[in-house]
C-alpha cells in the first residue's frame, strides 16, 4: 500500500466518522428546534384526556338514555338519545321497570336508580344513597359526607358518574345514561319486527309467514337492514361506491390523457425539442400545484361531488403520468421500433406494434398503483369537495358525538383500500407476471 | 397415445402443419380478446362518468365554461392589491415552515417507526421470524388508513394545531415506508450478517453493521420522496384544521371576496416549495444512486 493511497484511506474514514456523529447531530437538533417550535411542552394543557376516553369507549358501546321530563312526568328510553333509537313503552329493556309514576333502572353490579314523584334516588354499593329532591328553584342532596369528586353539584345540576353508567338531574329533567358493549341498531333499528332477535330465532322467521304480505321475510329482513335508520349502510354502500369511482374515474382518464402527450414529451418522439419542453412543463405545472388547490378551483365551477373529486385526482395525476410515461418511452429499446419500420410502417403503426407491447406492462403497474394510492387520497379529497364515504366521516367526526360510525367507517375504509389492494396486486400478477 | 398420458387436449390444437393458418386464429382470438376488455373498459368509464356527473352538484359542460371564472376573478383582484403581494409573501412564510416542518417531523418520526416495522417483516432479519406477518399485517393496516382520519380524531383529543397532523401524517408515512423499506431490505445481502454472526456480533450490532450501511441509500430515497408527498398532505391538513398554511388558505378562502389577495400569496408560496422540494429531492435522489 503507498502511502498516497493510506492517507486517502484515512482521509475518507475521518469524513465518515465525522458524518456519522453530525447526521445524528443535526437530527437532535431539528427535533429540539421542533420541540420549541411545535409547543410540546403546552401540549399538555391544551389535551383533553377525558375526549380520548370518551371516544374511545363510543368506539365499542353505546348508551341508552333514560330520561324523565320533570314538568310532564314523561318517560323516554332511546338508544344514544336519538329520536330514531327511541324504545316503544311495551318494548323497555329489561333493566327499566315502570308503573307510570315509578321507574326503576338497574344498572347492574347492586347499582339502583328509582325516579319517583318526590325527585331521584341512586344507591351506589359500597357508598350508600344519594337523594334528589327539587325544592322551589334549587335542587336539594342528600348524601353520605364528605361529596366524593364523582359527585358534581351545582344550584341547579346534580351529576353523578360511576363505573356502572352516568346520572343527571336538574330542574327540567332526570336522565340516566347506562353503557353497554356493542352496536346496538346495527342490524336492524327498533321498529323493525326482526330487532332484538337471535340469530336462530332470525332463521326460523326466514320459514315461518310473512309479516308482510307483499314480500317474502327474506326480502324484508334485506330491506330493513339497507334502510336501517340509525346506520343507513345503503347510504355508506353508495359513499363507498362513489369513493371508488372518483379514484376509478380519475386515474383511469388522467392515463388516457397522459399517454399521447407522453409522446410528445419523451426526448425519442417529439418532433420539435420546444414541444416536449413546453409539455414537460405543463406535466410539472399540473403536478407542482398542489392536489388541494385543483379540489379548491375545480369545486368553485363544478359544484360538490364526486365528479369534482374525480376531476382533481384526474389533474394531478395527468401530471405524474405524464412524466413518467415519457420517461418509460424514453427508456425503451429502439431496435423493436426500428425492425417495424423496416417493414414500412408508418409511425402510429410502429407506436402500436413496437413501442407499445414494451411499455404496456411498466404503464398497467403504475397505473394500478396509482388506483390503490388514489383510493386513499380520494377519501380525503372527499372530506374537502363533498363526496363519498371522506364526507360521511368528517360529518361524524364533527359531530363528536357518533364515534361509533367513525369506527365504522374507519373498517370500512381500511378494508376498501386493503381490497383494492388485492385487486391490483391480483391483475399485476395476472397481466405482468410480477 | 399421448393424450391419454397428458390428459385430455385443452382445446384445439394447432394444426402444426399449417402454421401461418395458426398462428392468424391466434392473433384474431387474442385481438377480440382485446377488443371485448376495451369495450367493457369504455363502458366502465362512460357509466362511471355518468353516475359521478349525476351525484355532483354542478354539470360537467355548463362547468366547463366557469372553470376560468374563479381563477380570473382571483387573479384580476390579487392583481389590483398587486402591491400588498410581497408584504403578504413574507407574512404566510411562517405557516409554510410549519407546513414544511409537519412534514420533516413526520417523515423522520414515520421513517423511524417504517425501519422497525421493515426489519420486523423481513423474513431473514426479523428477530422473531413467527412474528413477519403480524408486522406485515399491522404496516399494511397503517397504510390504509388516511390521514385525515386520524388527524381528525386527535384534534378532538389534543386540539387544534401540528402535532395531530405530524402524528397522523407519521402514522401513515410508517405503514407506507415499512413496506417500501422491507422490500430493499429483501434484496440485501447476507454475507455481511454472517460474518459479523461469526464474531459473536448480537441482533442489533448485525443489523445496525451488516444491513442499515447497504440498505441507507435506497431507504433515503424512499424517505426523500415520501417527504415530498408528506409536504402535500401536511398542506391538505391544514386546511381541515390543524396548523399550517392550509388553515390561512382556508380562512382566507372563507372570506371570500377581498382576500384574494392573500389566496394568490399562499398559492404561489406552496407552489413553488413545492416545486422546489421536488426538484430538490430529486437531485438528492439521483446523487444517492449514482454515488453507491
Amino acid at each position: 500500500m503507498t502511502d498516497a493511497t493510506y492517507l486517502a484511506v484515512q482521509r475518507q474514514f475521518k469524513s465518515r466518522r465525522l458524518t456519522a456523529f453530525a447526521v445524528p447531530l443535526l437530527i437532535i437538533l431539528y427535533l429540539t428546534y421542533l420541540f420549541v417550535s411545535f409547543d410540546i411542552p403546552g401540549l399538555a394543557a391544551r389535551a383533553r384526556l377525558d375526549n380520548a376516553g370518551i371516544m374511545l369507549a363510543d368506539f365499542w358501546s353505546h348508551k341508552t338514555h333514560v330520561t324523565r321530563n320533570n314538568a310532564t312526568g314523561n318517560l323516554t328510553v332511546a338508544i344514544e338519545g336519538e329520536s330514531k333509537g327511541t324504545y316503544a313503552p311495551s318494548q323497555y329493556p329489561d333493566w327499566v321497570q315502570t308503573n307510570g309514576a315509578t321507574t326503576t333502572i338497574d344498572l347492574g353490579s347492586g347499582n339502583l336508580i328509582t325516579y319517583d314523584a318526590k325527585g331521584a334516588r341512586y344507591i351506589v354499593p359500597g357508598y350508600g344513597t344519594i337523594d334528589i329532591k327539587p325544592q322551589g328553584e334549587k335542587l336539594v342532596l342528600t348524601a353520605p359526607q364528605p361529596i366524593p369528586t364523582w359527585i358534581n353539584v351545582a344550584d341547579t345540576r346534580i351529576s353523578v358518574t360511576t363505573p356502572a353508567g352516568r346520572f343527571a338531574y336538574s330542574r327540567s329533567k332526570v336522565e340516566t345514561f347506562k353503557y353497554e358493549p356493542g352496536w346496538e341498531l346495527f342490524f336492524f333499528t327498533l321498529d323493525s319486527p326482526f330487532y332484538g332477535k337471535s340469530y336462530g330465532q332470525l332463521t326460523a322467521m326466514l320459514m315461518a309467514d310473512r309479516i308482510d304480505p307483499a314480500r317474502s321475510n327474506l326480502g324484508l329482513m334485506a330491506s330493513e337492514f339497507w334502510n336501517n335508520k340509525m346506520w343507513h349502510h345503503s347510504v355508506v354502500a353508495w359513499a363507498l361506491f362513489e369513493t371508488v369511482l372518483m379514484a376509478f374515474l380519475g386515474t383511469m382518464g388522467a392515463a388516457l390523457i397522459a399517454l399521447p402527450l407522453a409522446f410528445l414529451a419523451a426526448s425519442n418522439f417529439a418532433p420539435f425539442r420546444a414541444i416536449r419542453f413546453t409539455f414537460r412543463r405543463l406535466f410539472d405545472f399540473l403536478r407542482g400545484v398542489d392536489g388541494l388547490i385543483w379540489t379548491i378551483i375545480l369545486a368553485r365551477a363544478f359544484g360538490p361531488g364526486p365528479m369534482t373529486g374525480a376531476l382533481a385526482i384526474l389533474l394531478t395525476d395527468t401530471g405524474t403520468f405524464g412524466k413518467t410515461f415519457s420517461e418509460t418511452l424514453e427508456n425503451i429499446d429502439e431496435k423493436q421500433v426500428e425492425g417495424i419500420r423496416s417493414t414500412g410502417a408508418g409511425a402510429l403503426q410502429r407506436a402500436r406494434f413496437g413501442v407499445f407491447p414494451q411499455i404496456a406492462p411498466v404503464l398497467l403497474s403504475q397505473i394500478l398503483y396509482y388506483l390503490e394510492s388514489n383510493t386513499r387520497s380520494a377519501t380525503v379529497i372527499g372530506a374537502i369537495v363533498g363526496g363519498g364515504i371522506g364526507l360521511l366521516l368528517t360529518q361524524a367526526i364533527i359531530t363528536q358525538k357518533d364515534w361509533e360510525e367513525v369506527a365504522y367507517y374507519m373498517i370500512l375504509i381500511v378494508l376498501m383500500v386493503m381490497a383494492m389492494d388485492t385487486i391490483s396486486g391480483w391483475i399485476r400478477r395476472r397481466f405482468i407476471g410480477r | 397415445m399421448v393424450d391419454i398420458t397428458f390428459g385430455p387436449p385443452p382445446g384445439p390444437r394447432p394444426d402444426l402443419n399449417n402454421p401461418t393458418e395458426a398462428y392468424i386464429h391466434q392473433t384474431r382470438r387474442k385481438r377480440l380478446y382485446g377488443f371485448i376488455l376495451l369495450l367493457f373498459f369504455v363502458a366502465l368509464m362512460a357509466s362511471g362518468f355518468h353516475t359521478a356527473q349525476d351525484r355532483n352538484a354542478g354539470d360537467f359542460l355548463s362547468g366547463l365554461h366557469q372553470l376560468g371564472d374563479f381563477p380570473a376573478e382571483v387573479l384580476s383582484e390579487a392583481w389590483t392589491n398587486r402591491a400588498n403581494l410581497p408584504a403578504l409573501l413574507l407574512h404566510y412564510l411562517p405557516s409554510l415552515l410549519e407546513t414544511l416542518n409537519i412534514a420533516g417531523a413526520a417523515t423522520l418520526l414515520g421513517g423511524l417507526l417504517g425501519g422497525f416495522l421493515a426489519l420486523g417483516s423481513t423474513r431473514h432479519l426479523a428477530r422473531f421470524p413467527t412474528l413477519t406477518p403480524l408486522f406485515r399485517r399491522i404496516a399494511d393496516i397503517m397504510r390504509a388508513i388516511p390521514e385525515i382520519v386520524i388527524a381528525l380524531m386527535l384534534i378532538f383529543i389534543l386540539g387544534g394545531g401540528p402535532i395531530p397532523a405530524v402524528l397522523a401524517i407519521a402514522f401513515h408515512t410508517a405503514g407506507a415506508l415499512g413496506k417500501l423499506f422491507s422490500e430493499s431490505a429483501e434484496n440485501a445481502d447476507l454475507k455481511p450478517l454472517e460474518g459479523l454472526a461469526s464474531t459473536g456480533a448480537s441482533w442489533g450490532q448485525q443489523i445496525w453493521l451488516g444491513i442499515i450501511p447497504q440498505v441507507a441509500p435506497n431507504w433515503l430515497g424512499y424517505a426523500l420522496l415520501r417527504f415530498e408527498i408528506n409536504v402535500r398532505a401536511s398542506a391538505i391538513l391544514g386546511f381541515v384544521g390543524s396548523g399550517g398554511i392550509g388553515y390561512d388558505l382556508k380562512l382566507a378562502m372563507q372570506w371570500g371576496g377581498g382576500k384574494y389577495d392573500q389566496v394568490v400569496a399562499i398559492f404561489a408560496l406552496l407552489f413553488f416549495a413545492i416545486m422546489a422540494i421536488d426538484q430538490l429531492s430529486s437531485m438528492a435522489r439521483n446523487r444517492l444512486v449514482k454515488v453507491h
